[in-house]
């Protein structure tokens, strides 16, 4: 097994694992964090191909994880700011009952 | 495939595994700040300096405050750190979607025919990051700016508290 097969490897258990959490937990927090998870994920593949495979410019790699980690950092900050109003409205954070605007 | 990649794979798979299985939301929350911390470490064995300390300062150190700051804020007593646990139906399926993610993309993985890998990282320095960024990304950068604005201006105005009717005129 060559080292970029066993980060892509690594990758997909570590988004399975925030998948798993997103889809199973039933906390708000929980999810976004399992969707961290999965962003983290996607990095990792970034990181991989950028010193494993060759082709692109050497930069690359790096300044597009960069600017995924600055997009993720604003998404957790509206998810968090929708967990603290949904936490307003119901007083608790249990998804199952977040059905208002259920149509 | 070093022995030091192996040992971040456990850190990272393990404690990602852990924050899946334990009841308190806390121990979840700093689980995944480990497993976090993990991801740091494998950018840094795959020769990513400057990636691994933008990892630490924006996940370990300013999303898992935010994070743990939203966990404090959203309780009212110490028993409701207790999350109750997944259904069991929903768990089986949740953990069903997840094998098949993974073994959809592992198939893949080993599907394909990958070409030799380069013996030394790419060099990049921190000067050469910051060049790039300002020139050949300088419009991406200034909108991520504008997008962090926004972020941060969204995110006050829904977690602010709705004012009454009263307060908006006077």
């Amino acid at each position: 097994m060559s080292p970029l097969q066993g980060c892509l490897l690594l990758s997909a258990a570590l988004f399975s694992v925030g998948l798993v959490i997103a889809l199973a937990r039933s906390n708000a927090i929980l999810v976004l964090l399992g969707i961290e998870l999965m962003l983290n994920a996607a990095n990792l593949n970034f990181i991989a191909f950028w010193r494993f495979h060759s082709g692109a410019a050497p930069a690359t790699g790096v300044i597009f994880v960069l600017f995924a980690i600055a997009v993720a950092a604003a998404e957790a900050a509206v998810g968090l700011a929708l967990v603290i109003a949904l936490y307003r409205h119901q007083k608790n954070l249990r998804l199952q009952e977040a059905t208002r605007l259920r149509g | 495939m070093t022995f030091t990649f192996l040992i971040l794979a456990v850190i990272i798979l393990g404690s990602a595994l852990a924050a899946a299985l334990r009841p308190n939301l806390i121990h979840c929350a700093l689980l995944l700040v480990v497993s976090w911390l993990g991801v740091a470490g494998f950018y840094l064995w795959a020769g990513a300096e400057f990636v691994a300390f933008a990892q630490v300062l924006v996940y370990v150190g300013a999303l898992s405050m935010v994070v743990l700051f939203a966990v404090l804020l959203t309780r009212q007593s110490r028993a409701e750190l207790r999350v109750d646990a997944p259904e069991t139906r929903r768990a089986v399926w949740a953990v069903i979607a997840g094998v098949a993610v993974s073994g959809v993309i592992g198939a893949a993985v080993f599907a394909t025919k990958w070409d030799p890998a380069p013996v030394t990282a790419p060099e990049v320095t921190v000067r050469g990051l910051g060049l790039e960024l300002m020139g050949a990304h300088a419009a991406a950068l200034l909108l991520l700016g504008v997008l962090l604005t926004a972020a941060l201006l969204g995110a006050v105005v829904l977690a602010a508290p709705d004012r009454p009717e009263k307060e908006e005129k006077s």
